[in-house]
């Protein structure tokens, strides 16, 4: 088992994943200083999710922010789960961005024309 | 010291929001964009506005954060030092830095800031997503995606200055203007 939760803090990112049931979920702020270290456990847990992973793997990013050293380490979250798509499990990743947030959504694009998985774009209302 | 009156006039009058000048730190960091939220929430401001500055802000103190971080910095006392301020002029956010620089790096930040002013929106996500694709990631994290980041998000040019201290410093500033 693999699984993972960290709760959200003003820099940090609700990072919750669940093998069991194939989903993770990053919602919140990205923005550490040091972007390396926080997510280093995320990807140790998706590669050990590798070894035998379900059917299907849905992923939610639901990020109000993210600065640039997050972008890489979110791309390592996204090539892990590419290796896991192509191998014995489904993956779908549902990018959510609030409307009128057209950057957000931008950077969504980016990743989707980068990583060859299949990304959803959710628009979801403003709080 | 009778000129604090002098002092604050000249920044009510250039409309400083915020001012900090010292060494950043991870905790500064984050009591900064704490009170730029809190401040841009009671102004008001749209939601798209508030995430572009908010963004831009971000990455601006972070780069101040990293480059005062540098090992090999010698710490002379000025050089940890770095200004900070964000001013609204006319509905328009400024955000400005200025921090020192070895002269030997100038040239290779010059280039790469100059890169950058060339491209157009649609060449800025290329290289953007170029870099995020292929670029080295340093131990901090950035890997040079910060600047094409900014420009991206603030829509225009950026707008920096080297001022040469002396043989082994100058002085560079940025001048980042949020479009509206």
């Amino acid at each position: 088992m693999a699984d993972l939760k960290l709760e959200g803090s003003p820099k940090t990112p609700t990072i919750e994943f669940n093998s069991g049931n194939g989903y993770l979920l990053i919602r919140g702020r990205s923005i550490p200083e040091n972007s390396i270290e926080f997510y280093k456990s995320l990807i140790e847990a998706l590669e050990a999710y590798n070894d035998s992973p379900q059917a299907n793997t849905k992923v939610d990013i639901q990020l109000e922010y993210f600065n640039t050293s997050s972008s890489k380490c979110i791309l390592d979250v996204f090539k892990k789960l590419e290796v896991i798509n192509s191998g014995n499990s489904e993956v779908i990743i549902n990018w959510h961005y609030e409307e009128d947030d057209e950057d957000m959504l931008e950077a969504g694009e980016d990743y989707q024309a980068i990583i060859n998985i299949p990304f959803k774009m959710i628009e979801v209302e403003e709080e | 010291m009778d000129n604090i009156h002098d002092f604050y006039n000249k920044m009510e009058k250039g409309n400083i929001m915020l001012s900090f000048k010292g060494e950043v730190t991870s905790d500064l960091l984050t009591s900064i964009l704490q009170i730029m939220e809190s401040k841009m929430e009671t102004l008001e401001e749209p939601p798209k506005i508030k995430k572009k500055v908010y963004n831009i802000l971000v990455e601006c103190l972070q780069n101040l954060y990293h480059h005062l971080d540098d090992d090999d910095f010698k710490t002379k006392i000025n050089e940890k030092s770095a200004l900070f301020m964000i001013r609204k002029v006319d509905g328009e956010y400024s955000i400005m830095t200025g921090n020192f620089i070895a002269n030997d790096n100038v040239d290779l930040m010059q280039g790469r800031l100059d890169r950058i002013n060339a491209m157009d929106r649609d060449e800025l996500k290329v290289y953007y997503k170029e870099v995020l694709n292929n670029g080295e990631m340093s131990a901090k994290g950035g890997g040079g995606l910060g600047m094409i980041d900014i420009a991206r998000k603030s829509g225009k040019k950026l707008d920096y200055n080297f001022n040469k201290i002396d043989d082994e410093y100058s002085f560079f500033s940025l001048n980042i203007k949020v479009a509206q």
